[in-house]
């Protein structure tokens, strides 16, 4: 049996996502910019791809600009808002639990003489709201804090984050990497109080290189990408009509009886967890998101134990995805205060509405079958 | 300026007597399948010299970095040809030569004209005298140097001439194939891709082994030797790459061995597999990157001990006196360092002991390894007859 439990590194492309595509990289391949109709009926489908994320997360058309992904929106509401902001101070607060696209983007901006406070989070991996509270300063210009972890799936008080900034100051921008909330929760932009919100398509079964960035409306944001002045200067270069509109696509058709996924998702998940964890030495680390399982396998490393299932034909990741190519001992594990006995041996099982109960109860059994064997191996 | 030919200078290879044709031969038809994809060239032999000629146009820096890894090669010289054979536009083409190559002109140089040709009415001797005299009248700040010049001048007469002065260092050693063949045990770390570039540039050909222990090693750490030998093929020509599945030899002796000697058994193991494959193969050697004292395994008794399972065949350790800052400087050059260290696992630090011995007697190890008589005689034969080969260029 094959069980793909690694949806929250990529997803597979929805049928009807990978139609539209291909009709849009085949016959409707106009480039918006074009004055012709083949340009028009190009724009026509940004527009619509516009409309169904902004209907799903309550905000304007206009105020979402399409990026590459995920990656590409965090730096250009990092790096796009510091730059415009950089008169009214240098002071940037993060978390030191959030994803490489911000966390690195930070050094980047550190090393250009801004000030970034990492404030911490408690041992469930929530950002301690009283240390936000004394980090606010005057020359506080950007607030970023992750909405879903990738890594624990732990869901931040983002509308709670929100009052706290913009209490002290409403000028402080409040950027939100939803990258692995967006598909999994139901959420308004207006109703969270946030600036910017990030997204990726991939995450939702929508094509890798698509993403766009929630900028509420009279936000100013330096563009981090110069050229042609496509999405009004805000992103230069050619539209990716196909991802863009396959992302649009992928998100009304996620958000379709959406509470009936989540409760299912949720259920394998938590099917899942109480399975495993009957298991000795087997502990959960997870947080609320519906969709993310943390689990340590305490006594085997978490790479030989992730091959070991590998074999078996189930697919997760060690950490984060992203951070596998850098085999290191998580920032988010250790943030949370893991015993040292857990980091090493935590892997993250995440699921989608396609996955099965069977799927889950033969990981379940192939893990109850692997502990003792890869437990009798270890280093002396 | 684009050279249309290139002197290919050899020297090692020059002494061999009468196998000399053979190493040369060998040396071109290298040449030959490297220079391929970057344009049409022909490699030839005349009067004791190999010509590279270009017939198309080529990238000059992708030319010098291809012949740069052709083992025989000490020098590569770009030539200037003329197509007239006569005093005014040999005279007029060497000044114009010179003039390009040297923008500074404030250096000692001689003529060394060489006439194949007999028919060309001068001699060298006045050729030479000529030639120094234009050059002179044209470059003021020359100055003519017969005992140590800075810079010798070389003319060429044959039914076309030809004129160059510089020499482009070339990777030396001898053309690989003409030294038999060597089985590395290529681990994935800087050292052993070293150690098979160094024997390779004895001539060697190079056969390659890696263990692969899954799932305590990753199917990226397997692609990573890949690639490694990828890089050293650069040199070395195709390498065929045997992967043996090592999990449970490994296992077994984990479950009957004691844990602070199982590096050694391990290894102990692995050189029999090596040997033994070898052998098959036709390898007349076994080629490791072992560097005295870099790990407990590769001090002087650990290598006595594990030496002596490979009873068949010499192991060659190229690395053995070198630092590791000199085997990383030579990974660099070869280009396998950035792949070198990309962090995977692989078989040999997966169980290792936190308090490996590096003592071992010998004794004791084969006392040690009697546990493992009829549990492992089985699991031998499969993995050697379960072993993946990928041919690696």
């Amino acid at each position: 049996m094959e069980a793909y439990f690694d949806n929250a590194a990529t997803t597979a492309v929805y049928p009807e996502v990978r139609d539209l595509m291909v009709k849009l990289m085949t016959e409707d391949y106009g480039n918006p910019s074009s004055l012709h109709m083949k340009g028009v009926d190009a724009e026509k489908y940004i527009k619509n791809a516009a409309s169904q994320i902004a209907k799903e997360i309550k905000c304007q058309e206009k105020e979402l600009v399409f990026t590459s992904g995920g990656t590409e929106s965090n730096n250009l509401a990092i790096i796009g808002g510091a730059m415009a902001k950089r008169r009214a101070g240098k002071h940037i607060i993060t978390t030191n639990i959030e994803h490489a696209s911000v966390s690195a983007t930070m050094d980047f901006l550190s090393k250009e003489g801004y000030d970034i406070t990492y404030i911490g989070v408690d041992s469930t991996g929530h950002v301690k709201l009283d240390e936000l509270k004394c980090a606010l300063r005057e020359d506080t210009i950007l607030v970023s804090v992750m909405y879903v972890n990738n890594e624990i799936g732990t869901i931040q008080p983002i509308a709670d984050i929100a009052a706290i900034i913009k209490s002290y100051n409403d000028k402080i921008l409040f950027h939100v990497d939803a990258v692995q909330a967006f598909g999994k929760l139901r959420f308004s932009v207006k109703k969270l109080g946030v600036d910017m919100l990030s997204m990726s398509g991939h995450k939702i079964h929508g094509p890798k290189g698509s993403g766009a960035l929630y900028i509420k409306d009279k936000t100013l944001v330096r563009p981090i990408i110069y050229g042609g002045g496509q999405q009004k200067e805000m992103r230069s270069g050619t539209e990716n009509v196909p991802a863009i509109a396959g992302m649009g696509l992928a998100t009304e058709l996620i958000y379709k009886e959406h509470e009936k996924k989540i409760e299912y998702i949720n259920m394998l998940k938590d099917r899942f967890i109480s399975g495993v964890t009957k298991y000795e030495d087997v502990f959960d680390n997870s947080g609320e998101a519906p969709h993310i399982a943390s689990i340590s396998f305490v006594g085997i490393r978490s790479e030989v134990m992730l091959h070991a299932l590998e074999d078996k034909g189930i697919y997760v990741s060690a950490g984060s995805a992203c951070s596998s190519n850098k085999p290191h001992i998580s920032n988010v594990l250790k943030a949370i205060d893991m015993p040292d006995d857990r980091l090493e041996s935590t892997l993250r099982f995440s699921f989608i509405e396609t996955n099965t109960v069977e799927q889950v109860d033969y990981a379940i059994e192939v893990i109850g079958e692997l502990l003792p064997f890869l437990r009798r191996y270890i280093r002396k | 300026m684009n050279y249309k030919m290139f002197l290919i200078k050899y020297a090692e290879i020059g002494t061999k007597g009468k196998n000399r044709y053979v190493f040369e031969e060998v040396m071109c038809k290298r040449m030959r399948a490297r220079l391929k994809p970057l344009g049409q060239f022909e490699v030839r032999r005349e009067y004791g010299r190999i010509f590279v000629e270009a017939f198309s146009d080529y990238d000059y820096e992708e030319v010098m970095q291809v012949l740069g890894t052709v083992f025989g090669i000490v020098g590569i010289c770009p030539v200037c040809v003329v197509e007239n054979v006569d005093y005014d536009s040999i005279s007029k083409a060497v000044v114009e030569y010179v003039g390009g190559e040297y923008k500074n002109k404030d250096f000692t140089f001689k003529v060394q004209t060489r006439r194949n040709n007999k028919a060309f009415p001068k001699s060298s001797m006045d050729m030479n005298c000529d030639l120094g005299a234009d050059l002179l009248a044209a470059y003021p700040e020359m100055k003519v140097d017969v005992h140590k010049p800075e810079v010798m001048i070389d003319v060429e007469i044959r039914n076309v001439v030809y004129i160059y002065s510089k020499i482009i260092p070339g990777p030396g050693g001898l053309p690989v194939g003409t030294n038999g063949k060597g089985m590395t045990l290529l681990s994935g770390g800087i050292d052993s891709p070293v150690a098979a570039y160094m024997i390779a540039k004895r001539g060697v050909e190079i056969e390659a082994v890696y263990f692969h222990a899954p799932p305590y090693t990753s199917e990226r750490a397997k692609q990573k030797v890949v690639d490694l030998a990828r890089l050293v093929s650069q040199y070395a020509g195709v390498i065929k790459l045997n992967i043996i599945n090592f999990t449970d030899v490994q296992l077994a002796i984990y479950d009957n061995c004691p844990h602070d000697e199982l590096t050694i058994i391990m290894k102990r193991i692995m050189y029999r597999m090596a040997q033994e494959l070898a052998i098959k193969n036709d390898c007349q050697c076994i080629i490791t990157g072992e560097s005295i004292g870099q790990v407990s395994s590769q001090t002087t008794q650990s290598l006595y001990v594990i030496d002596q399972a490979a009873d068949k065949l010499p192991v060659f350790r190229p690395c053995i006196g070198l630092d590791k800052q000199e085997i990383i400087d030579i990974s660099e050059k070869i280009g396998t360092y950035e792949t070198s260290i990309l962090p995977y696992e692989d078989c040999c630090t997966t169980f290792v002991a936190k308090h490996p011995v590096t003592k071992p007697k010998l004794s004791d190890i084969e006392e040690s390894e009697k546990a493992l008589e009829g549990k492992i005689e089985e699991l031998y034969n499969k993995a050697m007859d379960t072993i993946e080969v990928i041919y690696c260029r």
